[in-house]
């Protein structure tokens, strides 16, 4: 049986402002997200003892160039190149580390510039076999590897492009109260069908757009929290796994399905307890299969589901309540921290957009890095409310 | 069905020539086992020595048993379409002008999942055969084909992007005098180019088989010495702008190695001939198709060299003859890097003793200038990059793989 | 006798009095050399490669390198060239005395009878008719055989068939005659060789060659222009380069003809 992560909090949600082009590096971006997790924590820099890193374009630094970089002098020090992954992947880690006394104040931060022509040149090299084996493939970058991820899943399970807008379209009813969102303009079904095709059957909105921001999050114990008045989440589960089911022709299910059991058993309920799901959201076909996946509604059911669910914030299945990536934007690596961020916000009552009411125990997914034909990193935790 | 490719148009000299972009090139030292087999047209992936897993894309440790052991095999290359895109916006410049493009998710029956170009008359679901092939930038991709051949099937502009089918395409055959050239002029005529222009050096002199070559349908000869450079240049100069496909036919066969011949005469003219004869080429005709490897349907396509598979081990009954032909290959190589940054490939056609008087003297079995010319028309259309005509070629290969210390004894006793 | 009047003598040139007649056909790639069966040596083809013009090269000036076989183009056959003259003193183009440059000449016309036969061979009574018109053909004179063939290009030119090459030349008794009787300097051509092209299955084979270079006599071939030279009265002057023990040359080959005023 795992140990529980008795004790351990998530405070200080920070979501700095996106922007679609920023002609700032990866350091401004992570430097003001760690600036205000300090700030909102009431602590110095130099209180920071641990820090996680996430970041696609901070290059050449890693972690470590960061330390110097901030100023800061870390006991623990972490770098989570998992893109969708990395929220959770960091959190769990973090959460052990302070657990254990390896570090007091774990700051988790993720974030990213764009550049113009930045997005472009990452693709290419992103990943040994998408050099060797997809970007000399039409370069279609991931729109076009899930495409055929997307094609196959309708093929087999009946989805149409009317299911997956109707989730694109509920992800900006909630984004349309997110201050911070990219996308401030209502999206109909009609508009979402009527978009030019990008790699059939993807099209316009089905794809995030790429931008630059950073999200951040400070790990520490509950009693900390409390003496310094923040309030926090409580962690009561989490899983990770990569390159689950390996044989799978081509990709129809994620890591959660090898750890689900487990996941609930950990934190003592099911997925009926669940007040909202932060799914990651690259493409709304992984949102449906993280439904299924993540215990929601079995394989195959995921199309129906939608079907029987409003998905708004207020909805009888909460999703995705800032706007996920399809609404605010996908800022790189921070896109991995942005479901997370958001349900820390949700179950503390911080929420700055549409809250999900009486919000308690919210389930918060990451998936990532496409490095040839699927997503290779899920992982998935259980937040509730009431941890200071 | 494919749409039956049209004869281009005669180009609007009021309209800029694409620029030759590339897709990406670059690719893992052991992707390259891939580039290796489309070279040669064959259909290879690694197969782990230990568990004899089929792995894809190339690794360095078998995902099945973490062997080291992964040579690269022919497998079967059939499977079936699992899913397909057609990508309409791409941030990469090359394809970018070449959307819409449809590639698919192919399942082998051998096993791994490949991602692959689709011809246009595979669909969804359908059973494929995978064809590895050389892209532009001169690298291996996949590209999964119908199960059954269908019409125009070369016509289809996914495929034609990787092959330098002569069709539609004008050729340049350096040297008519040979039984070779000549073979080659009809068996292109025959391929569809339309107009074969063919290399005739002094042409005061007669010689055989010209009244045949001057019949052939869309043959034009042109003054073209390859041992002078500046008719080399001049008629670069006359026709490069109206030459796709360059085929060396020049050849220079003596026997002899270095001490039975006496002096140099005859050194210096078979690299006058050979060598010297291909870098002039090279700079003449070179810098045009490199230019034009986009140019629509009749854009440049490819620079041929026919090589004697001695240019791979020295015999040396032919042996200053051998060299020279090493020297050309290894130009080639060079040529191939060249030529590669427009798209433009080279293809090298290795055979053994011809059936012509130069080899009078040597037992069968023999190439017949015929058979290489089909050969090459053939390793055009597949847009191959190595090919070996013969049974002499295909053994000395194979020998050469095997110990190229014992060929050399062998070869020299 | 005082000394000759060189001046005089560049005065009629510059006046025109004396006519400077190019007997020399332009050093091209394309010009047909000599052909032998292929298993053979072969003669190099005259071939220019640029050296620089103007460019990354050479800034400023433009040059070739230039390559070519001792008997490409118009040029000079020294004795040593047949094995006939190899043991002769003075025989290569080195050491030839250098006043053997300079030499009448007698111009036979056979023009007419080449036309209708391209294997038309001189004869020896060819030689006296001509003599009869224009006296006897003085000691050390360039004999030469005016054909027209410098007027044919390419094929008509070399005129090669499957039996070999078909030009007009002396036949071998006029060779012996012209050397042995009329003490020739040597034979001038318009053709490839000095010999006609089936001069191979003459007896013996090439008689130009052969008699003319055992004699310590000399050859022009590739000779272009006979037809403005008069039948006497024309001075050839035709100096090869001076190749150490070289068996021929190109050269530039020079007629001065004296031209009446009317």
């Amino acid at each position: 049986m795992r140990q529980p992560y008795d004790g351990i909090v998530i405070a200080a949600p920070v979501t700095i402002p996106y922007r679609r082009y920023s002609t700032n590096t990866a350091h401004w971006w992570v430097g003001r997200a760690v600036r205000e997790v300090v700030q909102r924590a009431g602590l110095r820099s130099s209180d920071i003892d641990g820090l996680s890193l996430s970041s696609f374009t901070v290059g050449p630094d890693t972690a470590i160039g960061l330390t110097q970089h901030l100023g800061l002098s870390p006991r623990w020090l972490d770098h989570v190149p998992l893109g969708g992954a990395s929220g959770v992947v960091a959190l769990r880690r973090a959460a052990r580390a302070v657990q254990c006394g390896d570090a007091e104040f774990v700051v988790c931060v993720a974030g990213d510039t764009n550049q113009v022509d930045s997005f472009r040149r990452m693709l290419s090299t992103f990943s040994r076999f998408a050099q060797d084996a997809v970007y000399p493939y039409g370069s279609g970058g991931p729109n076009s590897g899930f495409a055929l991820i997307t094609r196959n899943y309708m093929k087999h399970y009946g989805a149409t492009r009317e299911d997956f807008g109707k989730i694109c379209v509920a992800q900006r009813d909630n984004a349309l109260k997110f201050p911070h969102a990219l996308m401030k303009k209502p999206l109909t079904l009609d508009e979402y069908l009527g978009a030019r095709a990008i790699s059939d059957p993807i099209h316009l909105f089905d794809c995030v757009m790429p931008c630059a921001g950073a999200e951040a999050f400070l790990v520490c114990r509950e009693d900390v929290a409390k003496g310094q008045g923040i309030p926090a989440a409580r962690l009561l589960a989490t899983i990770e796994r990569h390159n689950a089911f390996p044989d799978d022709p081509i990709q129809y299910r994620g890591g959660w399905a090898m750890d689900l059991p487990e996941f609930y058993a950990m934190a003592g309920v099911t997925a009926d307890d669940v007040d909202f799901v932060q799914t990651y959201d690259d493409y709304p076909v992984i949102c449906m299969m993280q439904m299924e996946d993540l215990g929601f509604c079995a394989k195959g059911e995921g199309p129906d589901f939608v079907r029987s669910h409003t998905l708004t914030a207020d909805g009888s299945f909460p999703h995705n309540t800032s706007g996920g990536q399809l609404s605010v934007g996908q800022a790189g690596a921070a896109g991995g921290f942005l479901g997370l961020v958001e349900a820390v916000r949700q179950v503390t009552g911080e929420s700055l957009g549409a809250a999900v009411p009486d919000a308690k125990i919210g389930l918060v997914s990451g998936f990532g890095m496409i490095t040839y034909d699927r997503g290779l990193a899920s992982g998935a935790a259980l937040l509730a409310g009431g941890g200071a | 069905m494919t749409r039956p490719l049209q004869r281009p148009k005669r180009k609007d000299p009021l309209k800029k020539t694409r620029v030759p972009l590339l897709p990406q090139g670059v690719r893992s030292r052991t992707a390259l086992g891939l580039t290796a087999a489309a070279a040669e047209g064959r259909f290879r992936l690694q197969v782990c020595a230990d568990c004899a897993a089929v792995i894809y894309p190339p690794r360095d440790a078998c995902p099945r048993c973490l062997s080291a052991r992964l040579p690269f095999r022919d497998v079967d290359n059939r499977g079936t379409l699992l899913a397909e895109t057609t990508i309409r916006t791409s941030t990469d410049v090359y394809f970018r002008e070449r959307m819409p493009w449809r590639i698919g998710t192919v399942q082998l029956d051998a096993g791994p999942s490949i991602v692959a170009h689709l011809h246009g008359d595979l669909r969804e679901g359908e059973r494929t055969r995978l064809q590895l092939k050389i892209d532009k930038s001169g690298q291996a991709i996949a590209m999964a084909l119908p199960a059954e051949d269908t019409p125009n099937m070369a016509d289809d502009p996914q495929w034609r992007e990787l092959t330098c089918d002569p069709k539609f395409r004008r050729v340049l055959i350096t040297d008519g005098r040979t039984a070779v050239g000549q073979a080659l002029a009809e068996a292109v005529s025959e391929a569809g180019a339309s107009v074969i222009f063919v290399g005739v050096a002094d042409p005061w002199k007669p010689f055989p088989g010209e009244g045949r070559l001057r019949k052939i349908e869309r043959v034009e000869i042109v003054a073209l010495d390859l041992t002078d450079t500046i008719s080399v240049n001049e008629c670069a100069g006359e026709f490069a702008p109206r030459v796709d496909i360059l085929i060396n036919t020049a050849e220079y066969v003596r026997t002899g190695g270095l001490i039975d011949r006496k002096g140099l005469t005859v050194a210096r003219e078979e690299l006058e001939m050979r060598y010297f004869g291909l870098t002039r080429l090279a700079q003449a005709f070179g810098p045009v198709l490199r230019a034009r490897g986009a140019d629509g349907v009749n854009s440049a396509a490819a620079f041929v060299n026919l090589l004697s598979v001695y240019a791979l081990v020295n015999w040396p009954a032919y042996g200053a003859f051998s060299a020279t032909e090493a020297a050309c290959l290894s130009a080639a190589q060079s040529l191939r890097a060249e030529l590669r940054q427009g798209g433009v490939k080279v293809l090298n056609a290795f055979f053994g003793p011809l059936e012509t008087e130069w080899y009078q003297a040597v037992p069968p079995p023999k190439v017949a200038p015929s058979a290489l010319a089909r050969a090459v028309v053939r390793a055009l259309q597949q847009g191959l990059e190595d090919v070996f005509v013969g049974d002499i070629a295909e053994d000395i290969r194979a020998r050469l793989a095997v110990d190229p210390k014992a060929l050399e004894r062998e070869l020299g006793s | 006798m005082g000394a000759p009047d060189l001046l005089a003598f560049a005065g009629a040139v510059a006046a025109g009095d004396i006519e400077v007649v190019d007997l020399t056909h332009t050093l091209s790639p394309d010009f047909p050399t000599i052909v032998m069966p292929p298993e053979l040596g072969q003669c190099a083809p005259f071939r220019m490669e640029e050296v620089s013009r103007y460019d990354e090269r050479g800034s400023a000036w433009y040059w070739n390198n230039i390559s070519m076989g001792e008997h490409t183009g118009t040029h000079f056959d020294a004795p040593v060239h047949w094995i006939s003259g190899k043991d002769l003193a003075n025989n290569s183009v080195d050491t030839i005395p250098a006043a053997n440059f300079i030499a009448p000449a007698a111009v036979i016309d056979i023009s007419r009878q080449s036309a209708a036969n391209a294997d038309y061979e001189l004869t020896v009574a060819d030689v006296t008719a001509w003599e009869k018109q224009h006296g006897r053909i003085p000691p050390r004179s360039w004999v030469l055989l005016r054909t027209d063939w410098s007027k044919k290009i390419g094929r008509d030119y070399v005129n090669m068939r499957e039996d070999g090459q078909h030009t007009p030349g002396p036949c071998p008794e006029v060779v012996r005659f012209l050397v042995e009787e009329r003490d020739l300097h040597g034979l001038g051509t318009e053709t490839i060789g000095t010999d006609a092209g089936q001069a191979f299955h003459f007896n013996p084979p090439y008689p130009a060659h052969y008699y003319m270079h055992g004699k310590g006599r000399y050859g022009l071939q590739c000779l272009a222009n006979l037809d403005l030279l008069p039948p006497t009265g024309a001075v050839i002057v035709a100096a090869p380069l001076k190749i150490r023990r070289g068996s021929g040359s190109p050269l530039r080959v020079l007629a001065l003809v004296p031209r009446s005023h009317a």
